[in-house]
């Protein structure tokens, strides 16, 4: 019974991780339009970020710093931040799907420093031994689950209250303008490259928080965690829930998540042994054609775009 | 002071505006006519930013704007409308005239999570600016329309609400009286000279020769691409070259 | 040295520029960048080794170390994967054109491509595949420059493919209607000209050029599932270098990568050389958008 219910802790964290990624995205695509086959890349560079600040020093690889976890978040926010901006002032004035190009070749170029600068993330074996939140609580399991829990939903509840203010506020406005009317938005005093550019940057940050949250979760990362398969993951997450509503980028990360772990116990139990290690492939294969009837039956996802209007003048 | 000199706009090989030299008063009322394809909406595109030029210079006051980016001629005091108008069409009205207002503070991410107090101020004394201008308007009926509901003539009129929003020293109206009912095109007169009376200038491209000559002190004429006259609007009417421009382009 | 790198360049960089010939039409048809063509060079590996393998082992030819079934089993794996690539068309893409972004489409294509590759995966598992174990033999050029023969083989083959191609492009009155609908479809249609079936026609010529790629590289490389996938960054960075729906620009772009590639091994090792494409392409997206060939970038 209590392993069901830590079990259920666990599944809960790790879906809130991938629901902040999600939102991050959502803000992305979503408000601004932006394009962003990356995400791998950046929660990976926000992994990569909390690991070196908060674990200890290791022979393996760079970093080692042992600072606070809430110190490694907020610089795995930064970096992927960071990384963000100098993608973005390059890319963001070209069109769109150049974009999305660029995006994927930094994802691609970031695995590659990933599994190849051994003195830096520890190569193909990663960094082990990142610091856990409440480690103290190790010894009693659903205790400690439900901590993370409860500490990962705060996150969520944050961003999600974050990106509520700023889809409401006077910036959402202009994004909104931005993606019906460019050259009108222009014409009444409105930069378009800056706009985007904090929408794309503030966003990277968000999948760098989510990419660092699971890094510290798990305990562990290696560069197979940031492989093209977790951009698609958080995409169908994304046109799963409905873009451009961060409810339905919440929920759509629940779902596919769901989706997602119950496939694979699935697979586990009815594939033979010998064609088990192949049943990671097949999962791909099952949420690729899931992706692709939602698009085609269901563009608008399961809840949908909502209608946002300015918070203050409703209220 | 607006400062043309030289300017011209290449498409391929045709020269939609070919070196044009102008001075238009900031404050004055100026008309720019001219037969259909002279060059007209391409001058205004021109001086807006909205294209780029392919030679010539833009001045405005001291500020050179010959290839400032179109988001940064409305701080230099230049605001402009479209012929064809451009509103946002899934948001309300007030949101599409609350959106042109500049400098606002809310356009800071990070001021909505630190001192949303502020933004919240500021977003009210915008909101009872809007609805001052779109009262002034008489839109106030469809303030909380979305924008995609509004008629052709009402559309002008959001066009114009919006620019005001934005408080621009010089306005340019592309064709403000195009498709607009007699009434309607009475109340658009009307609220031009009131604000000129504020001290904002305009320059208005229209085929409706009367607004222009009701309003505008000053004409200037445009055929082909280039300057063909300037002067009055009675002087200029009387001009057999511009009697001729309008005749050739008719035929 | 320097010749050598030349050899491996100018070999790989063929290999990428039949690849992105596909790749720039599609774009610049469609208007989309399509994520799965990498893989249609996988399936057409693949569907090469079970032709192949359906034709049974044959002698060698001279000092290559195939024979001729492989090469009857290029041309089959051509016409299916061409096939392919028009289904996935027909079946996704088509659709979601008449209701979606352009954007929905690159999506659509992401996951495709994936899905693609995992099924390969799953029918073929993960290690390599080789069309035949025999050691290649080389050949001297020159002072300090090798080749395989069967380097050689795949490049004499590649030119042959891209020569066709570009006379088809500029010869022939089918790659006259695929430019004019590229560069303008309303006024190709009133010329008389079915864009639907120039789309179709359009898919089926990057969907073989892409699998005698994918071969090429199976006979100088090896097979894996993700091989295609990732000759997509460099088929992206050698279409956008030549400027998007540019033929001979996406041949020229290819063989810069290709170059590019094996020049920087001897300088930051092999295991960089994915990223070698995505810095070239970014230089030229600061420097000039529309690429090489003009296009319509930027
Ligand atoms: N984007 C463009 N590409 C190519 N040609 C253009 C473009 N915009 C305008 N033109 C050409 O430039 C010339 C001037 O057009 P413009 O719209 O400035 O005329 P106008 O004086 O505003 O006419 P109207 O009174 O009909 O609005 C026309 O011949 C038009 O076809
Ligand atoms: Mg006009």
């Amino acid at each position: 019974m209590s392993g069901l219910a830590s079990y259920a802790c666990f599944f809960f964290t790790v879906a809130l991780t991938y629901g902040v990624a999600t939102l991050g995205l959502n803000l992305q695509w979503g408000s601004a339009g932006l394009f962003n086959v990356g995400v791998a890349g950046f929660a990976a560079v926000g992994a990569y970020a909390a690991a070196w600040l908060t674990a200890a020093p290791a022979a393996g690889h760079w970093g080692g710093f042992q600072l606070p976890i809430a110190l490694g978040w907020i610089g795995a926010m930064a970096a992927a931040a960071l990384a963000a901006a100098i993608l973005g002032a390059i890319t963001l004035r070209l069109r769109a799907d150049y974009l999305a190009i660029t995006t994927f070749g930094a994802a691609v170029t970031i695995e590659l420093v990933a599994l190849n600068a051994q003195t830096l993330t520890g190569g193909p074996f990663g960094i082990a031994f990142i610091p856990k939140p409440f480690e103290a609580l190790a010894d009693r399991p659903l205790a400690f689950g439900a901590a993370n829990l409860a500490l990962v939903a705060a996150v969520a509840a944050l961003a999600y209250w974050a990106l509520e203010r700023l889809t409401g506020s006077p910036w959402g406005r202009v994004l909104r303008a931005l993606r019906e009317d460019e050259a009108a938005a222009a014409s009444l005093g409105k930069a378009p490259d800056a706009f985007r550019l904090q929408a794309f940057v503030i966003g990277a940050a968000l999948i760098g928080l989510a990419g660092a949250m699971q890094a510290q979760f798990f305990g562990f990362i290696a560069p197979d965690n940031y492989l093209p398969v977790l951009t698609f993951q958080v995409w169908v997450m994304l046109v799963v829930g409905g873009s451009g509503n961060n409810r339905g980028a919440l929920l759509g990360a629940l779902a596919v998540w769901a989706l997602w772990s119950f496939s694979g116990t699935a697979l586990a139990a009815l594939l033979p042994g010998t064609l088990q290690a192949r049943g990671a492939a097949l999962r791909v294969v099952a949420i690729g054609v899931v992706l692709a009837g939602v698009l085609l039956l269901r563009p608008r996802g399961l809840i949908g775009e909502r209608a946002t209007v300015s918070r203050h003048i409703s209220g | 002071m607006l400062d043309l000199s030289g300017v011209s706009r290449r498409f391929g090989g045709a020269r939609a505006v070919d070196g044009v030299s102008l001075a238009i008063a900031a404050d004055g009322i100026t008309g720019l006519i001219g037969p259909n394809g002279a060059g007209k909406s391409t001058l205004f595109n021109l001086i807006a930013g909205s294209l780029a030029l392919s030679e010539g210079r833009i001045r405005f006051g001291a500020a050179d704007l010959s290839h400032a980016p179109a988001h940064r001629r409305l701080a230099a005091g230049i605001g402009r409308t479209f012929q064809i108008p451009r509103p946002f069409a899934a948001m309300t009205v007030l949101e599409n005239v609350l959106l042109a207002a500049q400098r606002q503070t809310g356009e800071r991410p990070f001021a909505n999570w630190l001192t949303p107090g502020a933004v919240a101020r500021q977003e009210r004394r915008n909101i009872a600016q809007a609805r001052e201008i779109i009262d002034f308007l008489a839109l106030a009926r469809l303030a909380g329309a979305p924008a995609a509901t509004l008629s052709g003539g009402q559309r002008k009129l959001l066009e114009l609400a919006r620019v005001l929003m934005a408080a621009p020293r010089l306005i340019l109206l592309d064709e403000p009286a195009a498709g607009v009912n007699p009434s309607l095109l009475e109340t658009i007169i009307d609220r031009i000279r009131t604000l000129h009376g504020r001290g904002i200038g305009f320059l208005i491209v229209e085929h409706n020769l009367d607004l222009i000559a009701r309003l505008c002190s000053t004409v200037h004429v445009m055929a082909g691409g280039r300057l063909l006259a300037s002067g009055t609007p009675q002087a200029v009417t009387a001009d057999p070259r511009v009697i001729d421009a309008y005749l050739g382009g008719a035929a | 040295m320097i010749a050598q790198i030349l050899v491996d360049g100018i070999t790989s960089g063929a290999m990428i520029g039949l690849g992105a010939i596909g790749l720039t039409l599609t774009y610049g048809l469609l208007r989309f960048a399509n994520f799965a063509h990498g893989e249609f060079a996988t399936w057409g590996a693949y569907l090469a080794l079970l032709v192949a393998g359906a034709i049974g082992p044959a002698d060698p030819l001279g000092p290559l170390t195939f024979g001729w079934p492989l090469l009857a089993a290029l041309a089959a794996s051509m016409v299916l994967t061409a096939l392919l690539a028009a289904a996935l068309d027909g079946v996704l893409f088509r659709r979601l054109r008449r209701h979606g972004s352009a954007i929905t489409l690159v999506i659509a294509s992401f996951g495709a491509s994936l899905a693609l590759r995992s099924a390969l995966e799953f029918g073929f598992g993960p290690q390599p595949w080789y069309y035949t174990r025999d050691i290649a033999m080389t050949v001297r050029l020159g002072p300090g420059m090798r080749a395989t023969w069967d380097q050689l083989a795949v490049l004499g083959l590649a030119i042959v493919l891209m020569l066709a191609m570009h006379l088809l492009m500029t010869r022939t009155p089918l790659g006259r209607a695929m430019r004019a609908v590229s560069e303008n479809p309303d006024l190709a249609r009133l010329a008389g000209i079915d864009p639907a079936r120039i789309v179709r026609v359009t898919w089926l010529l990057g969907g073989a050029l892409a699998a005698s790629a994918g071969v090429f590289l199976g006979v100088t490389v090896q097979l894996r599932p993700s091989m295609g996938f990732e000759l997509l960054l460099p088929l992206f960075a050698a279409a956008i270098l030549g400027g998007i729906g540019s033929v001979p620009g996406a041949m020229l772009g290819g063989l810069i990568i290709g170059i590019a590639e094996a020049a920087s091994v001897p300088l930051a090792g092999a295991q960089y050389r994915a990223a070698v494409a995505f810095v070239v392409m970014l230089a030229m997206l600061l420097v000039r958008p529309s690429g090489l060939f003009g296009g319509r970038g930027g």
